[in-house]
């Protein structure tokens, strides 16, 4: 691959690290959330400080953890506190800025689903559950999702609302109580959505380079709005690639596997 | 009369048929050598409770051990699905399994609130989401006080937790650092705990507010050096990746997954045997 040549998914990593601000106190989950949150750490967002529902507060790994209990987690950390600590105090108490998640499947209200695919008791797929997800949704002052796009992916209604994005829209989450404001944007990738300021519905507002609306039409469930300011995202600067691929080369060498992403 | 007993004892001792059994540890510290025991004494009718049933309790439902599990997210971290406990949601083998589902946050405070002798625990928790229309045992309250709605759910009072810690001394007081999960919790919520080390050593040389469980809200202690493999504990092994990748041919189908409990913890005496019959020095690499 040469320099300028990057792939959709290191496009999508950056474009979800940029939404990420110096400075802020936020919750990643496990896989592409903590990719591209630490990206943001080692490229524009060295004060950013990550927490990991496994306890670990302002983590600097060196490689991307497996699992969301690393040693490394908890030793490269500021504090290490106790999970009913992590989440009752610093999350339920309101100390987080960003909820950083991934979705198995996401609707145009951006309300997620980690649970199931078909029926809940007759699954057919049983997905891994909540996890930490419901509160993180709730009660993030805003949340941040990072997945792959497509028509099995964007559904119009999700099987299953494993955690809440803004309901059935309009003013649905606040009159619900929720205290967080909800998804501020979905990157995948192919494009960033974000919600309608009124509607609340998922609407493109970045096209990455090179993506035809054709193809976010095709991966997207339901009939898909955009913009009317619609931006280009700016492709991954070298710093970024760089920053990336080295982290990857050697998260790959830490694990002994040539398949993390 | 000492606390420090082999782990075939402490199991025969404190977990029974029947029982509500919670094996903890956040990714860090699982009780992997204590499931197995759970395993070859077959257990039967186990009410499971862990927040992340992982490869231990995969291993403990495919072999017929529970009826109950209550958790928050049931996946194989880093590396893929749970074939066992997906099988037997999905298609009731090797029976049916009744699941109580919740959300991470719920089921470390439920700990909290049994570890206070109390009988619910209160949260903001689950408006908008679908998991309360699936299990009854989410109600929402109004606070007395602000009239807000608060989520309500009962607390865990396990008959039995488990847990790994990296130290004991001679007494059985219990030291434990790093990711500590929920295991002080769910230890002082539970009736009877029973706690696997690393290695006793005649002075644990605590820190102040070191996480120290005394010895005198612990039921037994076993020494089992590396018995959290495949997962870690801090300072002395690192997780083995390479299991958790494995175990997902090994659990994918019934027949490879029996084989292998069989070969691996049926017909082992214990848990030095069983890492022995992996070889290569307990690490898994095989790809069945």
């Amino acid at each position: 691959m040469t320099a300028d040549a990057y792939s959709t998914s290191e496009m999508m990593t950056v474009a979800a690290a940029r939404r990420l601000r110096d400075g802020a106190a936020c919750f990643v989950g496990i896989g592409l959330p903590s990719t591209a949150a630490n990206l943001a750490r080692l490229t524009h967002a060295p004060h950013v400080s990550l927490i990991y529902e496994s306890g670990a507060i302002g983590a600097k790994p060196s490689v991307l953890p497996l699992s969301i209990g690393d040693g490394e987690l908890a030793t490269s950390a500021d504090t290490v506190v106790s999970t009913p600590e992590i989440f009752r105090y610093y999350l339920q108490g309101g100390r987080i800025d960003v909820g950083f998640l991934g979705a198995a499947q996401i609707d145009r209200f951006a309300n997620i689903n980690t649970t199931v695919i078909g029926s809940y008791r007759k699954p057919k797929t049983r997905l891994p559950g909540a996890g930490g997800a419901p509160e993180i949704a709730a009660l993030a002052r805003e949340v941040l999702i990072i997945m792959q796009q497509s028509a099995r992916s964007f559904v119009e209604n999700v099987d299953f609302v494993t955690s809440a994005g803004f309901l059935d829209g309009g003013d649905a989450r606040e009159r619900a109580g929720l205290p967080g404001n909800g998804p501020a944007a979905v990157i995948t990738d192919l494009c960033i959505l974000e919600p309608d300021p009124a509607t609340r519905e998922l609407t493109v507002a970045s096209i990455h380079p090179g993506v035809e609306r054709a193809a976010i039409d095709a991966a997207t469930g339901w009939p898909v709005r955009y913009v009317s300011r619609l931006r280009t995202t700016d492709p991954p600067s070298n710093r970024e690639l760089a920053t990336l691929r080295e982290l990857l080369r050697r998260t790959a060498a830490a694990h002994g596997t040539g398949e993390e992403s | 009369m000492s606390k420090i007993v082999s782990l075939r004892e402490a199991i025969a001792e404190n977990v029974h048929d029947g029982d509500t059994l919670a094996l903890e540890g956040f990714t860090h510290l699982i009780p992997f050598a204590a499931g197995h025991e759970v395993i070859r004494q077959r257990r039967r009718n186990l009410s499971l409770v862990r927040m992340t049933p992982d490869l231990i309790y995969d291993q403990m439902i495919g072999m017929g051990c529970a009826t109950r599990l209550t958790f928050s997210w049931g996946g194989n971290p880093g590396a893929g699905s749970l074939f066992r406990f997906r099988d037997a949601i999905e298609n009731d083998w090797p029976h049916s399994l009744q699941i109580e589902e919740r959300s991470h946050a719920d089921i470390a405070s439920a700990y909290v609130a049994g570890a206070a002798n109390l009988p619910f625990s209160v949260m903001r928790g689950y408006t908008g989401s679908d998991l309360p229309k699936y299990n009854d045992r989410i109600r929402f309250i109004t606070c007395p006080f602000t009239d807000e709605r608060l989520a309500a759910t009962p607390s865990i009072r396990p008959d039995v937790t488990v847990i790994h810690a990296q130290k004991a001394d001679r007494q059985g007081n219990v030291l434990l650092w790093g990711i500590l999960g929920v295991q002080k919790e769910a230890a002082l919520a539970a009736k009877r705990v029973v706690v696997t080390v690393e290695e006793i050593v005649d002075d644990l040389r605590a820190p102040p507010n070191a996480c120290v469980l005394p010895q005198w809200v612990v039921s037994a202690v076993s020494v089992v050096p590396g018995g959290a493999f495949p997962s870690y504990a801090l300072d002395y092994y690192d997780r083995d990746n390479r299991f958790y990748k494995a175990w997902n041919n090994i659990a994918r189908e019934r027949d490879t997954f029996l084989a292998w409990m069989q070969r691996h913890i049926v017909q082992t005496a214990d848990f030095a045997e069983f890492r022995r019959t992996l070889g290569n020095g307990g690490r898994e690499d095989q790809h069945t």
